[in-house]
């Protein structure tokens, strides 16, 4: 397979906008004032005013900046330009449609303060949004304040603090325990710490499972507080005793909270309120394919039980026959943690993906993601090392055993792949596999492509064994090479100053 | 399905060479207790055009996005250059992903590091990161690492913050052990009350204060930082209407510690609140206690410069229940548009769009001060917000000039302050024309 380039780079070198900046140069034009003026003295005292005139804050042309943004757009790999397998990532299709909808002026001029009179229509998107991820996930009670999945894991252990308190009261302050899979998100147990719990860890079977046995002994040690659960698991495998882990941890007290992640494996096939989950956050920009913008903005809904719904974040939309509102008076909750009602323009698109798919396009798509995937293993397993032998659902897990010996590693073979035309893969992520390589399809890439990146991977095993040094010196295609990230961190230079030039001249 | 490559007949083929009968094999590692076994009851799939329909017909229930309006207190309707909207839904930013591999994520990691030099350039701080959800997030982050760069566990935080602000602030600290006390206002100045600093004391971690203000009225930074530093406290600022960097003294000149702001001004549509995002900044010396990702410059083996995502110590995906915070996604694409924006209106149009609200403000404060029975309640400059004091109460006023004049006047502060029925909050920005302002005043004069 030849090789080709994974981007075009009309130029290599566009500078940073400080360095592109010419005095005199605009690039806007506003309305002209048209009030009378008043002294600004009179209106600000010069003591409260600046007084460097923007020194530093660039001067450049629109043509200068559409040049520039577009430039630098060349350097990035992105859906769009082809299969982005970053598992745990969900990095599918963003339709158009979807990003059409959104800027209708009607949503996007809308104030968050506006009368709820006069917001009628978001109001009742939000709410039918809410019905739907209810149906989805079978947990009745949905918030959608939640800007991201970790702020939606946040919202999530708050709760399970507050109903531990109300049904526990003083005792309550024993159960400080948080119970987290040593192959969780990082995400997970920064987010119980910020509840205020104490987090253990639970080891993980030779299947990529939870270990029941090592569950029940945390559970005998007494003070949980409950369990967050990524299903499937960050190694792609479904927690078949889902059931009996739920009941585990119901039993002395606790609640269990499901990282929904992956629920692009899951949707329309099986849903968490019926595993036995208590309260789940989904990624709106995962499975309901709101843009992933190079690293947000996303969307959290945070999904309880009935139990549970009335600690979610205040305030909630409520109907009312044909009527919807705000409702803050709601004494339970664990308070605000969004200014407004969360990432409203996230929700119009989110509920436009559910609307094309509709009933059946849903379960389609989960169909397919998982079909991608148990076709990468079926074709790669060979060629690489898979940890756990449990059928995958929508990513895959393999390592770089088989190619550490000729000294190349997970970190090598994903730059590689960049020099084949594919964005690399999750790697070194879950920590529990040395030299993980998390590779996730999704439904949005066709056989053709898989195969090509099937290809990609042999040829790469391949090399591994007979020119490792190609794929340790890899990417070789790409406008930089590997970036010297510990003299970066050692020596951070965070912000641009006139003298970043110089330090330049003087590493080369 | 139009979005599955795949046809079905292509998934047929596969699903019998990896030795499956069907669709439903893919699944049997799913007990068969928790399979759902019945269609999800949502929508049957609707086609493009019916998609659109019901979005319209939902949008256009939203009248309140039509009026003339005159809403701020937190969001602000102001230009965003054509250019912007546009350059975002480039393919290579907004389909693409944290740029955990930085030789296919140079273009995002050059726009973030352009970002956070515009953002201490515009605050007047030495560091800045990728971004937060939005200014409200921002400020309770802040009390957590105020909390952690001083090791003291008391907030103080000024009265005169945005509500909802505060709001999520206790939520975030209320399990941190961060005891949270508050300084009331002058009810004439509508500032911080003088006599409340005294609450700072040596276990006081921060003084939190916005400005302007949620009364739209400008505090005295320097005079506050000192109060603060007197006592080893942080001072940190709060600043909703991020347009106002570009008239006003940088809380960084003002001996600010942390500054955290609402960027929805640069460039990003209301949108019902969101997405917007969040500026978060700080001293160079508290870099490693800071939340969210930083791009930094970095160089490769050939000397060729490029940007990293660095100083990754401090985040949840290595330090997990020890990190600076839980955050991960944070509001990239919406800290792109931010970015444009602030190139394109540049060193001289951030100056004169600032200009412009404080003069448009400063021309309806006077005409609206100058009709029978309405006064401005606060003495103060502010600079495009100013609460005005109607002669009767404010949220009948205002449904009533919405309904007669369709005009939005402002936002009643009896939402957020129950003692204060008849003061309503009134913002100008830039788009508000001079007959638009004229107009406000006729209807409150003729409501009154």
């Amino acid at each position: 397979m030849s090789i080709k380039k994974v981007t075009p780079h009309p130029t290599q070198n566009e500078a940073l906008i400080f360095e592109r900046s010419h005095p005199g140069r605009v690039g806007y034009k506003l309305p002209k004032l048209d009030v009378e003026e008043t002294g600004i003295d009179e209106i600000i005292p010069a003591h409260l005013r600046r007084d460097d005139d923007l020194d530093g804050v660039p001067e450049v042309s629109e043509v200068d900046l559409v040049r520039h943004f577009t430039r630098m757009s060349t350097w990035n790999y992105s859906i769009d330009l082809g299969m982005y397998p970053l598992g745990s990532c969900t990095m599918k299709y963003n339709s158009r449609l979807n990003e059409k909808v959104a800027r209708i002026p009607g949503f996007a001029n809308l104030h968050p303060l506006a009368p709820e009179s006069e917001s009628q229509g978001a109001l009742k998107l939000i709410y039918d949004l809410q019905e739907d991820l209810a149906e989805i996930t079978g947990l009745p009670g949905v918030s959608l304040q939640p800007a991201a999945g970790a702020h939606g894991e946040m919202t999530g252990v708050m709760i399970i603090r507050d109903a531990l308190d109300e049904r526990f009261g003083e005792e309550s302050k024993e159960r400080r325990v948080m119970l987290v899979p040593d192959s969780a998100h990082g995400t997970n147990p920064a987010s119980a710490n910020m509840a205020g719990f104490t987090v253990k860890t639970i080891r993980s079977t030779d299947e990529g499972l939870t270990d029941m046995e090592h569950l029940r002994e945390l559970c005998d040690e007494g003070g949980v507080a409950g369990l967050m659960l990524t299903n499937p698991s960050t190694v792609g495998v479904f927690e078949k005793n889902i059931r009996e882990i739920c009941d585990t941890i119901h039993e002395v007290g606790g609640f269990v909270y499901m990282d929904g992640a992956n629920m692009n494996a899951l949707v329309g096939v099986s849903r968490p309120g019926d595993m036995g989950v208590d309260v789940i956050h989904l990624n709106l920009h995962k499975t309901f394919s709101t843009p992933h913008g190079g690293g947000g903005p996303g969307c959290g809904p945070c999904c309880c039980t009935e139990e549970l719904a009335k600690f979610l974040p205040k305030p909630t939309v409520v109907k009312d026959g044909d009527t919807y509102s705000l409702d803050h008076d709601r004494p339970g909750s664990i308070g605000r943690v969004k200014a407004f009602f969360g990432n409203f323009g996230m929700m119009v698109r989110a509920l436009a993906y559910i609307q094309t798919h509709g009933d059946t396009g849903l379960r389609e798509a989960t169909e397919a993601a998982v079909l991608n995937a148990r076709y990468l293993t079926a074709r790669l397993e060979e060629d690489f090392e898979r940890p756990f032998a449990p059928d995958p659902m929508h990513e895959v897990i393999f390592s770089h055993k088989k190619q550490s010996r000729k000294g190349v590693h997970t970190l090598d073979i994903a730059k590689r792949l960049i020099d084949y035309g594919f964005h690399p893969m999750t790697i070194y992520f879950p920590l529990i596999v040395d030299g993980a390589m998390l590779i996730e399809p999704t439904e949005s890439v066709g056989r053709q492509e898989l195969d090509d990146f099937v290809d990609a991977m042999k040829s790469i095993a391949r090399e591994a064994q007979e020119d490792p040094e190609l794929v340790i010196g890899a990417p070789h295609t790409t406008r930089i090479g590997r970036l010297d990230e510990a003299t970066a961190a050692r020596k951070p230079v965070l912000r641009w100053t006139p003298d970043l030039g110089k330090q330049a001249d003087a590493a080369s | 399905m139009r979005y599955i490559p795949n046809s079905p007949e292509e998934r047929d083929d596969m699903l019998k060479e990896i030795g499956l009968e069907s669709a439903e094999g893919l699944f049997r590692s799913i007990p068969a207790d928790v399979l759902l076994g019945r269609k999800l009851d949502v929508t049957e799939p609707l086609a493009e055009p019916e998609v659109i329909a019901g979005m319209e017909a939902l949008a256009e229930m939203n009248s309140g996005a039509k009026k003339t309006s005159f809403l701020g207190g937190g969001v602000y309707s102001h230009f965003s250059p054509t250019i912007v909207d546009n350059l975002i839904q480039r393919s290579e930013f907004f389909t693409s992903y944290t740029p955990y591999q930085p030789e296919v994520t140079q273009g995002t990691l050059q726009y973030i590091f352009e970002f956070q030099t515009l953002v201490c350039q515009l605050t007047g701080m030495e560091v800045a990161n990728a971004s937060m959800y939005d200014g409200s997030t921002s400020m309770a982050e802040a009390f957590l690492m105020a909390q952690r760069v001083t090791r003291r566990d008391k907030v103080l935080v000024a009265e005169t913050v945005h509500p909802e602000y505060i709001e999520v602030a206790s939520t975030y600290t209320k399990h941190g052990e961060l005891e949270f006390d508050t300084v009331g206002f002058d009810a004439d100045s509508g500032r911080i009350q003088e006599s409340d600093l005294e609450k700072i004391d040596e276990k006081t971690a921060a003084l939190v204060v916005q400005s302007p203000n949620f009364f739209g009225c400008i505090e005295d930074l320097e005079a506050l930082a000192e109060k603060a530093h007197e006592k080893g406290a942080l001072l940190v600022v709060v600043v909703t209407e991020a347009i106002s960097f570009g008239l006003l003294k940088t809380p960084g000149n003002c001996g600010a510690d942390i500054v955290v702001a609402e960027g929805q001004s640069f460039g990003v549509p209301m949108s019902f609140g969101g997405p917007h995002v969040g500026l978060f900044a700080c001293r160079q010396k508290f870099v490693r206690q800071m939340p969210g990702r930083l791009s930094g410059v970095a160089y490769d083996e050939k000397g060729n410069r490029g940007f990293v995502l660095t100083l990754a110590t401090r985040e949840q995906h290595i330090r997990r229940d020890k990190a600076t915070s839980n955050i991960c996604t944070n509001q990239g694409l919406i800290a792109l548009a931010a970015t444009i924006y602030m190139e394109a209106l540049g060193r001289k149009g951030l100056q004169e769009v600032a200009m412009q609200n404080a003069q448009k403000a400063a021309y309806a404060k006077k005409q609206i001060a100058g009709i029978d029975g309405y006064k401005i309640a606060f003495d103060s400059p502010v600079f495009n917000e100013f609460v005005v004091r109607g002669p009767s109460e404010a949220v009948s006023l205002l449904e009533s000039i919405s309904s007669e004049n369709g005009i939005l006047g402002g936002i009643a502060i009896s939402r957020y302050y129950k003692n204060r029925p008849n003061d309503f909050l009134v913002c100008v920005t830039e788009t508000n024309t001079k007959k638009e302002i004229d107009s406000l005043a006729e209807a409150l004069a003729s409501a009154g």
